[in-house]
Parts: structure tokens; C-alpha cells; sequence
């Protein structure tokens, strides 16, 4: 295989439409005869619902209709369950998914009631007002510790309970490991993620074409596939009937892998009832409420360890907020649960969560999807270890570090695609040296005194972390030399950004001897890929990405196989390259790719039986299991010791991911995580009253990091390649994301020696007036 | 309720249109949707992501904060306009194609507004200048770095022609 | 997010725009820069039935200046302050808190008349208004007065303006020579809202005593406030760090600071006391230094 173009920054196929404003995202489709929608959306949080009279909305000039769950007769249901619970020994889980529309009960703020078609969306936001509504609203449950409590309002009445879940995972025996144990650090830790809030938000169009008997649906999904089958099966139609696009998404970060959502229910179903195309375009305010966020967790942790550091074990109880629904099952506590283990050697391991039903909206995976509550516990609990020691935070890890020669590592216990967890690959201890050396980590010390002298307060912080990438079930691709010898690509996933059309077109490119502009990847698009998953959990370079590979692989064989016959020689005679296929030491015989391709196409003539016609092969990429990327993330700051302002001077991030296939790409992708990563630590917070109102719902007060809260980062990288598939590659997208808690606790503790303060940060999101809260007792 | 229409005139990206508006059309709805021009986005519609950002009369302005029926006998300047008449990108566009300053591109014209405008009339930035003009347009995937490296490199490019 | 409907007029003329709010009162609002106006109208939190626009009124922008004063246009934008040399000197606290304002797309468009009026508890020009000691000269069809700034801003997004009142200028007295100025602010992000913001100024007399001190607050209540009773005591001697610091102390007393998302009550009010005590000791820096 010749590695042109793999490895390399290869500038991107899609900028040119990007960037001159020509691409194609879903607001951007304008059809003949399309209507709008807007939703009335519950304003309180828990409510049974008493009444609503859409009748005056029916009458205002430019409304066409406007539907509550009863007029949806058998079309409405409970959605379906997109993830079950893994198959771990006595667990609790308690199925209850969302539907189109709000029956009898409201359960979180903007569950929607009501949904208005009108001739523009400015018309249909007027027929809301028109709108009459009687909630009877009814205690909600937003604290996790009350919602479990005797006598608490109940979320699903039939259950009894707020459980969604209950799981206990266990690896050798804590209990015997504590009672050996020098030391042990126990403490309650507090960690919420935020929201993806992607700078586009979600819609959906619905064009059914009654003559055509065709269903289209464009929608700002990561999984068209699925959304594709659900919903064909949904609409009672044949999957063959029903094409979902994806087109250009502006960001997705996991929640807009969340299907079935109430719109993608409706809009189709609305469109068919009325025979006319629908669009339903998220404005801002209901992103906050209508697409999924992930939240909070409580844990009670204790970890073990002997006297010189060495982890014996490690115990955790914890709640996690789940939301009003639970249809992506328990993939994020179980994510946190097995995250929590990291690069280190944990020899015992008891982990019990309880996923709480709360009248919130919906949690589902957000870029990182719980792996950051399980490493702020770890890294927290070794960062007090390592106080209580006195050994140096980097060198307890450093301690505990999964040795190389360990590897595939066996941890035992269920991860998210319900496999035991085992780490292919990796070497730990250069990634932790690397990231050392880049933040100065030795002169460090020094150089605090130095600034303390001056009055300023700098302080580091330092965090390690795994993340399982590249799991299952599958992808597939369908690469083809076209006639005018331009290579075509079709993969099922989606694009929000990550640079598909360009990595897959350097994947196929190579193996094809042509440029990577001359490949042209289509994703998302049910019509050009029949089947996949999605993409999610940062696998879509290593599974579509090897699907391609394989599919790229076949092609050449058959294009080498033709010429060779062609030339009637060897194939090891010939080479592929500058899309032509010639006899190697002579230049001059050679043929054209895309004349091999019409010619294995033939209009008239007989062909061998069982020949497959044209250049072109469909394959499939399934891992046996995820691989594991590694990393490490350093960050020097600045802290204001009286306003707790912060100032990020330096930022490293030193990370694994296997094999690289766009280093430009990759490093584009742990920026981006390392940006949500802060905004996650000490800018982005849900701030929620105790009856479920969401107090900060806007930009405005939803605080995203800006150019200037995010840093210059520096970045650097080792390679083990993974054996789980032929290229050696490992999923990158979360990576930046995830231990961004632990390094601003660790780094503002630092700074602002709150150890000698008897002051510990035990929870994030934190921001200056926690901290100041925080601090304001402690001796100073 | 009938609503109130108005008919305007104005020119966008050069080009001179006459139109009848709603009083409440935004311009980003207009600019996107009555002039098919749709390379400009909408992210939040309260002024605070800049992906609507266009230039008024030569000004980076926030689109959904301004209605369509202001911008009579204005000039728009929106992000289909920066190639010139050969398709030839803005040194800006090349510059973040070269660094790769975008990943999803919703953001994208947002920013390009925002950034030619700025360069335009402060050709020798630093590092600190570009962050904080570029502060008012928020962007999830790319982390800034890369478009901060772009400005500054169409900044030089342009210094040097 | 779009706005419920309303009746558009582009007033032509002072006298066009005040008798259309002559005719619909509070069912009428001006629409200057629409900076704050659009978002809340996006949010559908305002639905005027009519909507003045006073953009094309030429008379009501522009910076007139003379020996005492300065006489600023309501509709003149932000960046034209910013960009006017002359002012941002004259006017140092405003040419001080002006990048703290949002960012430069916001500024193209907003306008100072449009930021006073909307009375923003977290805004920072109505501090400053206060702490200069601005006035605001207001018109109805048929009558005129002008309102001292520590009239104007009675409440929580609530001016002293009557319904069929509009602001048409702003008067700016020149701070007296041998003054030295400090705008500062905190908040989350720059250009967000300010969790608290300060001006302070201070005169010194021919002994470098300090002669006067003027200190505003923004974002401690439900509307600025002027805190400058605290810092009477510098008045007659040479400020030392002591004495700033019992200012800032004083100060904390003063204020009832509501606390918001970002910060809680408590917070606010510590941060009055530090960046009372860094603008004072800035503003008595600067006017030693002769800036």
C-alpha cells in the first residue's frame, strides 16, 4: 500500500463549500409548497395535563393545522429503546422512552404539547399565543438524592420509584484490598457536564411525494441509518420508500445521535397527512430544552492504596442524572464507571451507580459521554492520595500506570458496547514524560516561588486518561472508479465537521493511486449507503474509516486483476499510480483507471459467470471490540487571588490515538475538545431552580468559551498502533474533551495553595464566585 | 392580522434588489430566504454566536438583530461575495482552507465577515488583536487556534502583495 | 426566535418620531440600534405594536463639543465614540469601558442613547452617566426638560422617561483638570455583562491633595449607583492605601447587590470592595502620572 497521502495534512476537500457559503445545511432547503412548524412546549417541568384547545390557533390567517397527541391515533408511541442495558448480572433497569407528543403528563420543561404547521415559521410562533393550555403542575424532581428519597414525586408513576437504573460492577475484591491498605482517601465528588450546544441547532424537513410513493427526510442526525429504519417502520412505509439525508451539519457532539426525537417522529408523519413538504427548524431557546444534554453525578469514592502509593482499589457509589427518559439506556454511568479506571493498574474495583429519573430533559452522550465524571473521581482521589503520601501528583501516576508489556489489559468489567473491558494497546508511561517535558513540569516549582515573589499566583495541573473509541457494530463503504476515473466514496455515517470527505478520500486515494481530490465521498445519505451505525463514541475514522480501506483494497485487486489481463502480464508487474495502472520500468504502457472501469462495463458481449460488473466494492468493518486511545493533558495558570479571574498561560495535551491519518485533522479535533473541555470546567453551567426552570437559557448566560478564554495549545503524540484493524488506528474525537475537571481543581488548588488553606475543589463546573464561596471560611 | 409590508430597495454584494417585506422580517431570514442567499447562518437570533454576521455598509453587524426593512438603500455584504468575479478566494478564505480553520463551516462565513472587515482596517495585528476581534463570534469545533493562525497569515500575505 | 408583528415607521424627524409616540405611548418603542430591543422582541419578552425607528434622524447623532461640555447624539454608535479620538480622551472612563461593551459587531450598531435608555442594572454607561454627572435632555411633541443622571435611572431596566418621552441628547460635563480616571469591570467573559463594574475619578488640588472623588457602581442594584458619600473621607488629604481600602469597605455597605447565574450576592459584593480599591488607587496613579 503506498502512503502517499496517509500521515499527511492534506488540505480539505469540503472547505471550498464551506467556506464560500455554498454548502448545504438543513435550513438552507427551500421546497415548493413547504410549511413551517413550531411547538408549544411545556413551560413547567412536571404536570399532568388537564386540557389544550388549539381551536383560536386554527383560526388565524396562515395556520394550516396544528395536532396533539390524541389526533396521532396508533402513529403515537413510546419510542423505541436505542441501547439495552448490557448484559451485567442484577441489573436494574427500568425502560421508559420519550414520546411525540405529551399525553396525560408532562415531564420535563419543553416537552413538547402541541404541534403548529403554518406558512412561516414567524406565523406559526403567533398561533403558540393562540394556544390554550391547562397544566395541573405537580412536584418536580430535580435533586438526585430527594428524587430517591421516600414520599418524592414520582417521574413514571409505574415505576414506584425514580430508578431508571441500578448497576453494580465489580473486578477482583475491594473490601479484602481496604482492609490491607495504608492509606485510603474517601470523598464526595460533585461533577455536571454541560450541553453540546453546536452552533447549529437541530431540524428536520419531511417531503412526502404521494405520486412518487417516497418519503425524504433531511435531518441533522448522525445516524441516518437508523433514523431511516425507525421511522420507514414507524410510517408503515418499506425501507426502500424512505431516504434520509444528512447533509452538512454544523456540529453534532453526540446529541444529535439521539433518536427518535419528537420532531423527527412528526414531521414526516404531518407531511404525509397534509401531502405538502414540512420544516421544523430548532431555534436557540428550545435547543436548550428539546435536545438531549448530559448532566451531573454524585460520588461516593474511596480509593486504597499502600504507603508508597500503589493503588490497591478503588470503590464508588454514585447517582447519575438521567433525565425524564432513558432511551439511550445507561451508555453514559456505564462509560463513567469504566473510564473511571484509566491508564492505571486497579487490582480491585467495586462500582454500584443508580441512574435517577429527574423532570429534566433527556441525558444522552455529549462529546465525552460520562468518560469525564469517572476521570475527575480518579485523578481527584490520586491528586489527595498523593498529598496525603507526599509523593508528587505526577509520579503516583506514574506509578500506577498500566506497564506496556501488559497489554491487551483485561479490566473486566462491561463497557459500553458490551464487551468486557480490555485495552488493545498502548504505552503510557512516554505520553505522561512527553506532556512533562512540554509544560516544564521540573522548573515549574521554581518558577512559582519566583512569581509569588512578584505576587502573582501561577499553579499546574496535570491529568491522565483513556478513552475507548472505535467500537462496534460495524460500518460499511462502497467504493467505485468511475468512468471519468474519479473515485467515489459512500460510507452510511454522518459528517459534522470531522473532515470525512477528506480522511476517507486520503484512505481510498492511497490504495488507488489517485489524487485525494479526485475522490468524492458522499456520508449520510441512506439513498447512496444502505446500512451503519452512526457516528458516535469517535469511531468514525477507525470503522468507516477501515471499511473504506477494505472496500479500497478489493477495487485495486480487481483494477490490477483487469490490466493485468489487459497487458497479459503478472500483477506483480504493474503499479497503480496518478490514476493509471502501468507495467512497471514502462511508463508508456499503461491505462487509465477510469478506462478499466468502463471497460468492466461492457454494453454489448459475454462476461465470465460470476463476474461483478464495473470497478467497484461494497465492504464491511466490524472490531471484535473498542480501542483504546490514551492521553495527557498539562495546563500552567493564573489566578487573580482576590477576584478568582483565571488566565490559562499554557496548555499541553500529549495523546495517543494510533495510527494518524490526517495529523491536521486530528489536531483540529483535540482542539476542539480541549475549547469544551474548559468551557465544561469553569465557564458552561446548567443552572437549574429546584422546580426544574432552566434559569440560563440563552447564549448569553450559557457561557461557551470565546477566542479569548481558549488558549494556544500545544500539541504532541506517540503511536501504538491498535491490532484491532488492518490500519492501527484509534478514535480521537472525544479525547480533548474529557480531563479538562480534574486539570483546572488540580491547577487552581495549586495557585491559590488551597491545600495549606485545608480548602479542596470537590466539584465542577466551578467559576470565580464558587470559588470565592468556596474559599471565603478558610484560613487564609 | 394582516401584517405591515414595506417595499424596499437595496444592494447585496453588489447587486441592486427591490423587494416587499414583512416590518418583523429579520434581515437574516431575508438575506437567507427571500434573496436565496443562504451561504449567511443562523445560530442563536439573539446577537450573541455572530454566525449571522454580514457587513452593512462595510461594518460587521449581527443580521438577526436588524430587520430587513433597515437595510433599505444599504449596502449588504455577505460571504458569497468574497471570491471575486473568477471564483479566486479572499486571501482570508485561502488562508483558512491552508490552516484549517474550519471544521463543521456553520460558523465559517460568520467569521470571514467578521475577520476581512477587521483586516481591512488593521493590516498588522497581533495575536491579541485577532482574539479579540474575533471574540464576538463563537465557534465549538476547531478551539479558535487555527483560525486565529489564519488571520494572521492572510494578514501577512495581504502586507506582502 | 421571531418577533410577534408590529407597525414600522422610519421617523424622519424629531418631531415625526415624538408625535408617533405622542399618539401610541407605551405602545410604541424607539428603535436605535436594537442591540438590546431585538433580542428581547426575538424572545417575543417585548411586543411593541409599533416600532419607531430613529436611525435616519441625522439630527439626533453626532458629537458637539464645547468649552464645558459635551453634547453627544443618543443615536451616535458606540464605535463612533470609540473611534473619536478626542472623546475617548476627554472621556477616558467611557473610552475605558467601551471594549468591556459586548463586542465590535454589537458596537457598529448600538448606540449610547439606546444603552442609557434601556437602563441595563448591569450596564456600564449608566454608571459612568452617574459618576460624570451627566444630564439627558428629554422631548415630548409639545415640552422639553433635562434630568440629572441620578434622576434618570429609577429602576431595573426603567428610566424616568414618560411614555410619550425620547431622549435627543446627552450632556457631559469635562471632568475638571487634574483628574485622573479608572472604568473596571469583572465578568465571566469580555464583553459580557459586568458582574460588577466601577468608575472612578479623583481630582487632585495644587498640593496633590485630593480635592474631589466621584465612585459608580453598575451591576450591585437595580440601578447604578453612586457610592461616592464613601469616599468623601479622601477629600482634603493625600489618599494612602489605608484610606482607599476604608473606602472600599464603606462602599460594601452601601450597595445590595442582587446576584445573578454568575455570581452569588456575596461575590458581588466583595468584588465592589477590590476594584474600588484598584480604581481608586488607578485613577490617583494616572492623574500623578498626568494621564
Amino acid at each position: 500500500m503506498s502512503t502517499r497521502t496517509f500521515g499527511e495534512p492534506v488540505k480539505r476537500n469540503e472547505d471550498r463549500r464551506l467556506l464560500t457559503g455554498q454548502a448545504l445545511f438543513i435550513d438552507d432547503i427551500e421546497l415548493p409548497g413547504m410549511l413551517h412548524v413550531a411547538f408549544l412546549r411545556s413551560q413547567v417541568a412536571h404536570a399532568k395535563i388537564v386540557s389544550i384547545d388549539v381551536s383560536s390557533a386554527l383560526k388565524r390567517s396562515g395556520v394550516v393545522a396544528a395536532f396533539v397527541a390524541g389526533d396521532l391515533g396508533d402513529y403515537w408511541q413510546q419510542g423505541p429503546l436505542l441501547v439495552p442495558p448490557p448484559p451485567i448480572a442484577g441489573i436494574v433497569f427500568h425502560q421508559r422512552t420519550q414520546v411525540p407528543l405529551a399525553k396525560d403528563k408532562v415531564r420535563h420543561v419543553g416537552e413538547p404539547l402541541v404541534i403548529v404547521i403554518a406558512e412561516s415559521r414567524y406565523i406559526a410562533e403567533d398561533a403558540l399565543d393562540d394556544i390554550d393550555v391547562e397544566l395541573e403542575p405537580l412536584p418536580a424532581v430535580v435533586d438526585l438524592e430527594k428524587g430517591l428519597a421516600h414520599g418524592s414525586a414520582l417521574v413514571h408513576d409505574d415505576v414506584g420509584s425514580n430508578v431508571s437504573a441500578h448497576v453494580r460492577q465489580t473486578k477482583g475484591n475491594y473490601a479484602a484490598a481496604a482492609a490491607k491498605a495504608d492509606q485510603i482517601i474517601k470523598r464526595r465528588f460533585l461533577y455536571e457536564h454541560g450541553i453540546s450546544s453546536p452552533i447549529e441547532t437541530r431540524g428536520v424537513v419531511a417531503q412526502w411525494d404521494k405520486r412518487a410513493n417516497q418519503m425524504t427526510i433531511w435531518d441533522t442526525t448522525q445516524a441516518p441509518v437508523f433514523v431511516r429504519n425507525g421511522l420507514a417502520g414507524m410510517l408503515g412505509l418499506n425501507e426502500r420508500q424512505v431516504r434520509v439525508i444528512a447533509p452538512f451539519v454544523g456540529g453534532g457532539f453526540g446529541p444529535k445521535i439521539m433518536m427518535f426525537y419528537p420532531e423527527e417522529v412528526l414531521l414526516p408523519w404531518v407531511s404525509m397527512k397534509l401531502n405538502r413538504p414540512v420544516k421544523w427548524i430548532e431555534d436557540r431557546l428550545e435547543h436548550f430544552f428539546a435536545t438531549t444534554h448530559e448532566r451531573g453525578q454524585i460520588h461516593d469514592a474511596e480509593i486504597a492504596l499502600t504507603r508508597d502509593g500503589r493503588i490497591l482499589g478503588i470503590k464508588d457509589v454514585f447517582l447519575h442524572d438521567g433525565g425524564a427518559y432513558d432511551p439511550y439506556g445507561l451508555t453514559v454511568p456505564i462509560n463513567s464507571q469504566c473510564t473511571l479506571l484509566g491508564p492505571y493498574v486497579v487490582p480491585n474495583y467495586d462500582s454500584t451507580f443508580t441512574q435517577v429519573f429527574t423532570n429534566l430533559p433527556t441525558v444522552t452522550p455529549y462529546r465525552g459521554a460520562g468518560r469525564q465524571h469517572g476521570v475527575f473521581v480518579m485523578e481527584r482521589l490520586l491528586d489527595f492520595a498523593a498529598r496525603e503520601l507526599k509523593i508528587d501528583p505526577a509520579e503516583i501516576r506514574r506509578k500506577n500506570l498500566i506497564p506496556p508489556e501488559a497489554f491487551p489489559y483485561k479490566n473486566e468489567i462491561i463497557y459500553q458496547d458490551f464487551q468486557p473491558l480490555e485495552y488493545d494497546s498502548g504505552n503510557y508511561e512516554p505520553v505522561l514524560d512527553m506532556a512533562l517535558e512540554a509544560i516544564g513540569y521540573k522548573a515549574f516549582r521554581e518558577e512559582q516561588v519566583a512569581a509569588r515573589l512578584q505576587g502573582r499566583h501561577i499553579g499546574i495541573g496535570l491529568a491522565c486518561y483513556v478513552e475507548g473509541t472505535g467500537i462496534g457494530p460495524y460500518e460499511g463503504a462502497k467504493v467505485q472508479v468511475q468512468s471519468n476515473g474519479k473515485v467515489s466514496v459512500a460510507t452510511g455515517i454522518g459528517t459534522q465537521g470531522q473532515g470525512h470527505f477528506t480522511v476517507f478520500a486520503q484512505i481510498a486515494a492511497d490504495q488507488l493511486g489517485v489524487a485525494v481530490g479526485d475522490v468524492d465521498v458522499v456520508t449520510g445519505d441512506t439513498d447512496q449507503f444502505y446500512w451503519g451505525a452512526g457516528t458516535f463514541a469517535s469511531r468514525g475514522a477507525v470503522v468507516a474509516g477501515n471499511a473504506v480501506n477494505e472496500a479500497s483494497k478489493v477495487v485495486r485487486k480487481k483494477a490490477l486483476k483487469l490490466a493485468s489481463d489487459l497487458f497479459e502480464c503478472a500483477e506483480e508487474d504493474l503499479v497503480i499510480e496518478d490514476g493509471k495502472v502501468s507495467i512497471v520500468g514502462v511508463p508508456g504502457k499503461f491505462v487509465k483507471l477510469g478506462d478499466l472501469a468502463r471497460q468492466a462495463n461492457p454494453m454489448r458481449g459475454a462476461v465470465q459467470p460470476g463476474t461483478e460488473p464495473g470497478l467497484e466494492s461494497t465492504q464491511y468493518f466490524g472490531p471484535k471490540m473498542g480501542a483504546t486511545a490514551n492521553g495527557v493533558h498539562a495546563m500552567i495558570i493564573e489566578m487573580d487571588p482576590r477576584t478568582f479571574d483565571l488566565k490559562i498561560l499554557k496548555y499541553v495535551v500529549v495523546h495517543d490515538c494510533g495510527t494518524v491519518i490526517n495529523p491536521m485533522i486530528l489536531a483540529g479535533q483535540i482542539h476542539g475538545g480541549v475549547a469544551q473541555g474548559i468551557g465544561n470546567a469553569f465557564y458552561e453551567k446548567l443552572v437549574f431552580d429546584d422546580q426544574g426552570q432552566l434559569l440560563n437559557a440563552s447564549l448569553a448566560d450559557y457561557l461557551l468559551p470565546t477566542a479569548l478564554e481558549v488558549p494556544r495549545m500545544e500539541l504532541g503524540h506517540t503511536v501504538t498502533t491498535s491490532p484491532l484493524n488492518p490500519m492501527g488506528i484509534k478514535g480521537a474525537g472525544e479525547a480533548g474533551a474529557i480531563p479538562g475537571g480534574p486539570l483546572f481543581a488540580q491547577a487552581i488548588e495549586d495557585a491559590l495553595d488551597l491545600k495549606g488553606r485545608g480548602v479542596e475543589l470537590l466539584e465542577i463546573p466551578l467559576s470565580p464566585s464558587r470559588l470565592f464561596e468556596l474559599t471565603r471560611n478558610a484560613q487564609r | 392580522m394582516d401584517g405591515d409590508f414595506h417595499d424596499i430597495t437595496l444592494s447585496v454584494n453588489g447587486k441592486q434588489y427591490r423587494r416587499r417585506v414583512e416590518s418583523r422580517l429579520l434581515l437574516s431570514d431575508f438575506i437567507r430566504h427571500d434573496l436565496a442567499l443562504a451561504g449567511t447562518h443562523v445560530g442563536c437570533e439573539h446577537g450573541v454566536c455572530g454566525a449571522c454576521t454580514v457587513l452593512l455598509d462595510g461594518q460587521p453587524i449581527r443580521s438577526c438583530l436588524m430587520l430587513a426593512v433597515q437595510a433599505r438603500n444599504h449596502e449588504i455584504s455577505t460571504v458569497e461575495g468574497l471570491t471575486d468575479k473568477d471564483g479566486e478566494y479572499h486571501p482570508l478564505q485561502q488562508a483558512m482552507h491552508d490552516h484549517h480553520g474550519l471544521q463543521c463551516g456553520y460558523c465559517t462565513p460568520g467569521i470571514l465577515m467578521t475577520m476581512t472587515a477587521f483586516l481591512d482596517e488593521n493590516p498588522s495585528p497581533t495575536e491579541d488583536d485577532v482574539r479579540e476581534a474575533l471574540s464576538g463570534n463563537l465557534c465549538r469545533c476547531t478551539g479558535y487556534q487555527n483560525i486565529v493562525d489564519a488571520v494572521m497569515t492572510a494578514a501577512m500575505r495581504t502586507r506582502s502583495r | 426566535m421571531k418577533p410577534a408583528s408590529f407597525k414600522y415607521v422610519a421617523a424622519a424627524s424629531v418631531d415625526h418620531a415624538l408625535s408617533l409616540k405622542a399618539e401610541h405611548g407605551d405602545d410604541a418603542k424607539f428603535l436605535a440600534g436594537g442591540q438590546s430591543l431585538m433580542p428581547a422582541m426575538n424572545f417575543r419578552l417585548a411586543q411593541p405594536a409599533v416600532l419607531i425607528d430613529i436611525n435616519e434622524i441625522a439630527d439626533l447623532t453626532g458629537i458637539r463639543r464645547s468649552a464645558a461640555a459635551t453634547r453627544v447624539g443618543p443615536v451616535t454608535r458606540y464605535r463612533a465614540l470609540q473611534r473619536d479620538a478626542a472623546f475617548a480622551r476627554d472621556f477616558a472612563l467611557i473610552g475605558e469601558a467601551l471594549p468591556h461593551i459586548a463586542h465590535p459587531q454589537i458596537r457598529n450598531r448600538g448606540t449610547i442613547g439606546g444603552n442609557l435608555a434601556h437602563a441595563d442594572p448591569a450596564s456600564e454607561l449608566p454608571a459612568i452617566a452617574l459618576a460624570l454627572g451627566a444630564r439627558f435632555h428629554a422631548r415630548t411633541a409639545t415640552q422639553e426638560r433635562w434630568i440629572e443622571a441620578s434622576d434618570f435611572f429609577v429602576g431595573a431596566l426603567t428610566t424616568d422617561l414618560q411614555p410619550d418621552e425620547m431622549l435627543v441628547d446627552i450632556e457631559l460635563l469635562l471632568p475638571k483638570p487634574r483628574t485622573g480616571c479608572c472604568f473596571m469591570e469583572i465578568a465571566r467573559r469580555r464583553g459580557d455583562f459586568a458582574i460588577v463594574g466601577v468608575a472612578a475619578m479623583m481630582t487632585l488640588g495644587e498640593r496633590d491633595e485630593c480635592t474631589d472623588v466621584r465612585l459608580a457602581f453598575c451591576g450591585v442594584g437595580e440601578t447604578p449607583i453612586d457610592a461616592s458619600s464613601a469616599a468623601e473621607v479622601l477629600v482634603g488629604g493625600t489618599p494612602t492605601e489605608a484610606a482607599i481600602r476604608d473606602v472600599a469597605a464603606s462602599m460594601q455597605g452601601m450597595i445590595d447587590p442582587g446576584g445573578s447565574v454568575h455570581a452569588t450576592a456575596d461575590y458581588q459584593r466583595h468584588i465592589a470592595g477590590v476594584l474600588t480599591e484598584r480604581a481608586l488607587r488607578t485613577a490617583h496613579q494616572r492623574v500623578r502620572d498626568g494621564r
